[in-house]
């Protein structure tokens, strides 16, 4: 289920324009990896890098080797749609799909395998999924209603279940609590704990407590300036980020100097 | 105003609560817009009350009287001109519909940028034809070049129904006008298809592409749900149009009085606005009240579609996104 994710020297682009420069990492499995680094930075790009979301837009690619359990993700003949497929993501934003109910919802991505699945084993995985991320109690009794009834974390929540519904081996979230309540959020980042012990998790936040409370380990990304390439500055476990960092611009950064 | 205290107005005016110089802008633009919506609504009724009052002596003149004077029953004669102008329409749609979705999908989804723009301008090109152009290209290019297709058709496809019977020599068929008419309509489906597909929301677009689709799953899931009151809308005006062209049928369609499902025959039922067209000229008396009734039952006919596409769309209001 959980696999590791290995990146050597990546750097991404916009067309001509340079976003990140030469990032090598190593994410491990069954951890969660938080990404954190001021706007601009290139985090959300990196991590859209991780499961070709990058290159939906125009003009956008990758150089370097991005390996997952030892296969580039980048290598000749992979398709994109197959690494999304085991690479899953949640969005800043909430975003269910408005034309479908909640259970339409949940199995949106299995549809998309053209599994004909019997009726039973759909209602089982829709439960499933909804459980794991602890939606089930508040939505059971309505899974044919619209999903964007929902309050906004119950549609994050509802965003991480279709997600874990494909079963991936890694799961991305770019800023998922951005858009919500301290209530959803604390709500979230609970579920991300049960997560860790199936899924790698990598999440990128703004939030640095955040950071602190869900992640074993941070990876701190700054820019020289605007116009310049981002640049992954230090990873570490988190303790050790937040505590003793060994670079004077991490600590900066953690402590408030700027950012 | 008088009736208010004097003292209480000059203190609020002091104030700075009362405001010193009427907004006339705020004025004249609220006038302008109530009374386009009022005149609009006055122009809808004058058009009806003017059909209901020329149609009325047709429709209550007793079938004795008419049949004196050589007419047929009223309704016997609208009802296959009824059927024929929804049957040319209904032809159009099903051959104009899948081509402008393709054409708008591919504009707004799968072109790159510059080829997308040059396209665009092209399909709405199309839109400032006049149809009588449409008309002669349909008489004098069109239907010749189709009569192969209408013996092929009736030979080697004729155990469908629609494409039974012996094949016109002219191809100046239903069949013929409704390749005119889908070509006509085309633009305006195009065009509003295209505008709504732009407009849907990356959010859902990324969210199905992030889930492992591909493009045109993508677009099944994010972009056509979304896009379905649009696409709607978008049918019923070109709905709107087929029904009442006039001229671009007048000129291709060799139509008779009758109802006949076989498209690719010498027999065509003719369209209740080329008829009144090719009629109208030559009519007096009772066939001029016989005409506008006829054109109070395109009118009928329009409406009744258009609340039928409002009702589709309302339907399922609550998964439209609009929550």
């Amino acid at each position: 289920m959980s696999k590791r994710i290995e990146a050597k020297n990546l750097d991404i682009y916009y067309g001509k324009f340079k976003a990140v420069e030469d990032v090598s990492m190593v994410i491990e499995p069954r951890a969660v990896t938080a990404f954190i680094g001021p706007s601009g930075c290139g985090k959300s790009t990196f991590l859209r890098s991780l499961n070709r979301m990058h290159e939906v837009i125009n003009g956008a690619y990758v150089e370097g080797e991005l390996l997952l359990d030892g296969h580039d993700l980048y290598g000749p003949g992979v398709d994109p749609v197959n690494v999304r497929r085991q690479i899953g993501m949640v969005f800043q934003r909430p975003n269910p799909f408005p034309t479908m109910s909640i259970k339409e919802n949940v199995l949106a991505g299995l549809r998309l395998n053209n599994k004909r699945m019997p009726g039973r084993e759909q209602d089982e995985v829709c439960e499933k999924a909804l459980r794991g991320a602890n939606l089930w109690e508040e939505v059971k009794n309505r899974l044919d209603l619209p999903g964007s009834g929902l309050s906004g974390g119950q549609q994050q929540r509802l965003c991480i279940a279709r997600a874990i519904a494909m079963a991936p081996d890694v799961l991305l979230m770019d800023e998922p609590c951005s858009a919500l309540d301290p209530i959803s959020t604390l709500a979230i980042e609970d579920l991300i704990q049960e997560l860790k012990a199936n899924y790698t998790i990598v999440i990128v936040t703004h939030n640095m407590q955040q950071a602190a409370r869900v992640s074993d380990s941070t990876a701190f990304f700054n820019i020289a300036g605007t116009g310049a390439p981002g640049k992954l500055i230090e990873m570490g476990p988190t303790e050790q980020i937040f505590s003793t960092p060994e670079k004077q611009e991490t600590e900066n950064y953690i402590t408030g100097r700027f950012g | 105003m008088s009736s208010t205290a004097p003292a209480a107005e000059s203190s609020a005016a002091s104030a700075g609560l009362v405001p010193t110089k009427p907004r006339i802008g705020d004025r004249v633009f609220q006038g302008l817009s109530t009374g386009s919506g009022i005149a609009i609504l006055v122009i809808l009724a004058l058009v009806a009350a003017f059909l209901v009052l020329r149609a009325f002596p047709a429709l209550t003149t007793d079938p004795a009287t008419l049949a004196a004077q050589g007419y047929g029953e009223f309704w016997s004669w609208v009802l296959p001109l009824a059927f024929g102008t929804v049957w040319a329409a209904i032809g159009a749609l099903v051959l104009a519909v899948p081509v402008a979705i393709g054409i708008a999908l591919f504009i707004s989804h799968y072109a790159p940028r510059r080829l997308a723009q040059g396209l665009g301008y092209t399909i709405d090109l199309l839109a400032a034809v006049p149809s009588v152009v449409f008309g002669l290209w349909g008489i004098f290019v069109l239907a010749p070049a189709l009569i192969p297709l209408h013996v092929w058709l009736t030979t080697y496809v004729g155990w469908f129904p629609l494409f039974s019977g012996q094949p016109s020599g002219t191809g100046r068929t239903i069949f013929t006008t409704s390749i005119v008419l889908a070509v006509m309509i085309l633009p305006i489906i195009t065009s509003l298809c295209r505008e709504v597909f732009l407009q849907a929301p990356n959010l859902h677009e990324e969210a199905a592409l992030a889930l492992g689709a591909t493009r045109w799953e993508m677009i099944r899931m994010a972009v056509l749900p979304f896009a379905r009151a649009g696409i709607v809308s978008a049918i019923m005006l070109g709905l709107g149009r087929a029904l009442g062209e006039t001229m671009a049928v007048a000129l291709v369609l060799s139509g008779q009085n009758r109802v006949d499902f076989q498209v690719l025959t010498a027999e065509n039922p003719n369209t209740i606005a080329a008829n009144i067209a090719l009629s109208f000229p030559e009519a007096y008396g009772l066939r001029i009240n016989q005409l506008i009734a006829s054109g109070l039952v395109l009118f009928v006919i329009t409406l009744a579609v258009n609340m039928l596409a409002r009702w589709i769309v309302a339907r399922r209001a609550q998964y439209s996104g609009a929550n």
